[in-house]
């Protein structure tokens, strides 16, 4: 991949994360089952279903999350860019450089605004401090909080409200220019005026990463994405163009959890 | 009816001990209390922070036992918390499956409850029989070894307080376990840490038992590590067993001042803990 | 960076290091436990080897004649622990109910703290005001009240009976009762919080008083991790140095079952004589009980944390 900015036209789609033949389990239990999809670079993927469908899980995946509790294991194959990520010799640091996320709820670290940002930062790039200061700036500009923080960078990121929180975490998230950006629920824990802000925020930031979004809203889901998939029980039920799934679903088992009949 | 009578009587009976059993308690308290501040009033003067422990007969103060003291309590924390931590950070972010985790916690939990006579013993036999007498290193080392499981457990408790999705989040950054520790997990267990660390502070500071083969304890000023260092609790042993009047009274000056810094270091920490437990 | 490949090919070297630092320091406390019995037993090995058992069954500790018997301390060490144990389980247990359902909500945490401070009072302190204040109070007072109440119960009589000297086992014995009830009550009182609400609720629901609901329902339900909170308040009484030391009259010798009588215990005869000792029998004799009461409080220890760990299971099971 080239890092030149060129703005594609949008007819043609990239594949950025695949999903080929993928299984998981939380110990015995098979959590994903036989999962195939594709998720476009630049595009908003929204992943919908009723809670303990497996949406999270399949998010949880792409950063390789699941290496922190022994009991979880992933087989098939993911690919990142044309890699499989879930090869033995992959550096997950790398890959979560790569693949950043943002959590249900708010979870800024016990240090400064500046700093908060600044630590994903100086992990993966060798900057000077005029440059670190420089990404946060950027990357909190990006996140929109730019104007609301500005003159308090030195106070700790415990101190904003919740919404702030949040896009604080985002700015992070960016911070580390990521190509994807996984987000797990990222308004649920939110009012509904700062929800409409993040809302707004993903659809700019969809410009430059790729996005894969876990959410109970439905008409979170409608308004924001590009592409939505419709899971249950672990099963990939349903996937395609946003408007075609809600409008005109394929099967009868997405059209009642959309209408509200079920779930 | 009548059986109802019975057993409500029963009832105020059972409850009127667990009153008395209360007060009990706190009786206890208060009368040491008491005399600790009644007695250590007394003896309290310029001279107990500015003059050398006595010889019986003349007047004195508890300088050198004071400094001494200082210098073990100090040294010994310096010692004991980065090993304290360390070990906790293992307990609680590696070890938490693994046999040597369950195995240390458990070790580690019976340690604190160890008799700390026997750690004295232990740094007697290891490290005072060799070098052939008592200093002040080896009391530092005794001390230490007690220290060591208060950190260790605080730290550890304090880890597992925070939640997974903060440990997540610096993991989904990219971050190495050690920086996503040290930067993220330990910071925010900060104050817990602390606590334990002004606990273990607390308790060494009033420790007699382990300095006894140790550390001894010296009639005059020395710093010199490896001699014997003159240090409150040993020099209040020594002045209330004995039958000399002005050696009690310092002594009870003393005892005033390990009570009321140790009570101070405990209830100061539990009153910021707790302020910080509340945002 | 983002052209960057997954394969990272090595590991990040500072992790490993800082994982295998965190890992050594936790070794050390095994083997800090293990150090502790060896070198002990380095060091008491010539005493065993010359006396055996004889030495835990016999009374004479005479260093010029280089022999040693334990009989004496070791009766100190366990009297003055099932004496303290008498009276604080009992007293821990009252307050235990007191703070879990007696109390004005507002007072329990002050009322807590103000236990939990007694464990805080260094046991020089203890030892120190033992000896001055407490010691002559009970022999003015506490003494003559026993031996005239208590002393005539048939053969319970024969424990308080001879002069009143104040300092003794007895004495000891309600100092160790003093320090260790803080622990064995907020053990009690922690266990006795865990007691599901529904269990309670249950009881009293069906008219229960509050003695009948703790005694038939939350004791029963907490057995477990009573036991190991006594255990623990044990486990301190067996260790503790200064405050016995004090008071309890360094005499080595057992004249007769009196509580009254001073007496020794492996703590206090260590505090007085181990930094006097001569190299050679007389250290290993001391060593020796260094030793024995390490095993003695470990063992007594692992116990009272294993009851422990069984309550916590079957908590976790049932939540």
């Amino acid at each position: 991949m080239s890092d030149a900015m060129m703005i594609e036209p949008q007819v043609a789609l990239e594949t950025q994360m695949a999903f080929r033949d993928f299984d998981f389990y939380y110990g015995k239990f098979h959590a994903l089952k036989r999962i195939n999809l594709e998720i476009y670079k630049r595009q908003v993927t929204a992943f919908i279903g009723p809670s303990g469908c497996g949406k999270s899980t399949l998010l949880r995946t792409m950063n390789r999350m699941y290496d922190l509790y022994p009991e979880q294991r992933a087989t098939g194959e993911l690919l990142l860019d044309g890699e499989n990520v879930l090869d033995r010799n992959v550096d997950v640091n790398v890959l979560r450089a790569k693949v950043g996320m943002v959590f249900q709820k708010p979870t800024p670290f016990p240090m400064s605004i500046y700093e908060n940002i600044a630590f994903g930062v100086r992990l993966h790039e060798r900057l000077n401090k005029g440059l670190v200061t420089e990404r946060v700036e950027w990357a909190l500009r990006k996140a929109a909080l730019w104007d609301e923080v500005k003159d308090k960078l030195g106070q700790s990121g415990m101190s904003l409200s919740g919404g702030q929180q949040q896009r604080l975490c985002i700015a992070r998230g960016i911070a580390v220019k990521p190509e994807v950006l996984l987000l797990d629920e990222p308004t649920s824990a939110l009012d509904p005026i700062s929800t409409m802000r993040i809302e707004e925020l993903i659809t700019e930031l969809k410009e430059e990463f790729t996005i894969a979004i876990v959410t109970h809203n439905m008409q979170q889901a409608a308004r924001i994405s590009d592409f939505t998939a419709y899971m249950y029980l672990g099963e990939m039920i349903e996937f395609g163009v946003t408007d075609q799934v809600f409008i005109k679903p394929q099967k009868k088992q997405t059209e009642d959890y959309i209408t509200g009949r079920f779930g | 009816m009548q059986l109802l009578t019975q057993r409500k009587l029963v009832n105020r009976f059972a409850l009127t001990l667990s009153l008395l059993a209360m007060s009990f308690g706190l009786v206890w308290l208060v009368w040491i209390l008491w005399t600790t501040l009644d007695l250590g009033l007394v003896g309290l003067s310029w001279e107990l922070f500015t003059k050398m422990t006595p010889p019986p007969g003349e007047s004195g103060g508890l300088l050198n036992a004071i400094v001494g003291s200082i210098v073990l309590v100090g040294l010994a924390t310096l010692l004991g918390t980065p090993i304290g931590v360390l070990s906790g950070i293992y307990i609680a972010e590696y070890g938490q499956h693994t046999w040597l985790g369950k195995t240390t916690r458990f070790v580690n939990d019976i340690l604190l409850s160890a008799p700390s006579i026997v750690i004295g013993l232990f740094i007697y036999a290891v490290y005072v029989a060799r070098v052939g007498k008592f200093s002040a290193i080896s009391g530092v080392l005794a001390l230490a070894l007690i220290v060591i499981p208060v950190v260790v457990a605080t730290t550890e408790n304090m880890l597992k307080l925070i939640p997974a999705t903060l440990r997540e989040a610096a993991f989904a950054l990219g971050a190495p376990k050690r920086a996503v520790i040290l930067s993220v997990t330990l910071r925010a267990a900060r104050a817990g840490v602390i606590t334990g660390v002004l606990l273990a502070v607390a308790r060494i500071s009033g420790e007699t038992a382990p300095l006894l083969f140790t550390a001894l304890s010296n009639q005059f000023w020395s710093l010199d590590l490896n001699e014997p260092m003159a240090n409150l609790p040993v020099t209040i042993f020594k002045f209330a067993m004995s039958p000399f009047a002005d050696w009690q009274r310092i002594a009870w000056a003393g005892v005033f001042l390990i009570t009321a810094s140790v009570l101070g270091l405990n209830i100061i920490t539990r009153v910021l803990f707790r302020q910080k437990h509340k945002n | 960076m983002s052209s960057r490949s997954l394969i990272g090919g090595r590991r990040d070297i500072g992790d490993i290091i800082f994982f295998n630092v965190t890992r050594l320091f936790a070794l050390l406390s095994l083997l800090l436990m293990a150090g502790i019995i060896v070198a002990l037993a380095i060091g008491a090995w010539p005493a065993i080897l010359k006396f055996g058992t004889r030495f835990l069954v016999t009374q004479e500790w005479n260093p010029p004649a280089e022999q040693f018997g334990a009989l004496v301390p070791i009766y100190g060490t366990i009297v003055t622990s099932l004496v303290a144990l008498i009276i604080a389980v009992p007293v821990s247990f009252g307050i235990a109910l007191f703070l879990t359902e007696l109390s004005p909500v507002w007072l329990r945490r002050p009322l807590g703290i103000a236990i939990e401070l007694l464990a805080a009072i260094p046991s020089i302190v203890y030892g120190m005001w033992g000896l001055l204040i407490f010691a002559p109070i009970f022999a003015q007072y506490g003494q003559p009240f026993l031996t005239a109440t208590l002393g005539h119960i048939p053969f319970l009589g024969a424990l308080f009976a001879g002069p009143p000297l104040g300092i003794g086992i007895l004495a000891a014995g309600i100092i160790l009762a003093i320090m260790i009830i803080p622990f064995i009550a907020s053990v009690m009182r922690d266990v006795f919080d865990v007691t599901p609400a529904m269990l309670k609720e249950s009881a009293y629901g069906v008219g229960s008083t509050t003695w009948e609901v703790v005694w038939n329902v939350v004791l029963p339900y907490t057995k477990v991790g009573v036991i190991g909170g006594i255990m623990l308040g044990l486990g301190r009484a067996l260790g503790e140095t200064m405050a016995v030391t004090f008071v309890i009259g360094n005499t080595n010798l057992i004249s007769g079952i009196s509580l009254y009588a001073p007496g020794t215990s492996i703590t206090a005869t260590l505090a007085n004589e181990f930094a006097e000792a001569t190299p050679g029998l007389y250290t290993a004799a001391l060593m020796e009980l260094g030793l024995i009461l390490f095993v003695i409080t470990l063992a007594v220890l692992v116990f009272s944390k294993l009851l422990l760990l069984r309550l916590a299971r079957q908590e976790g099971t049932k939540t």
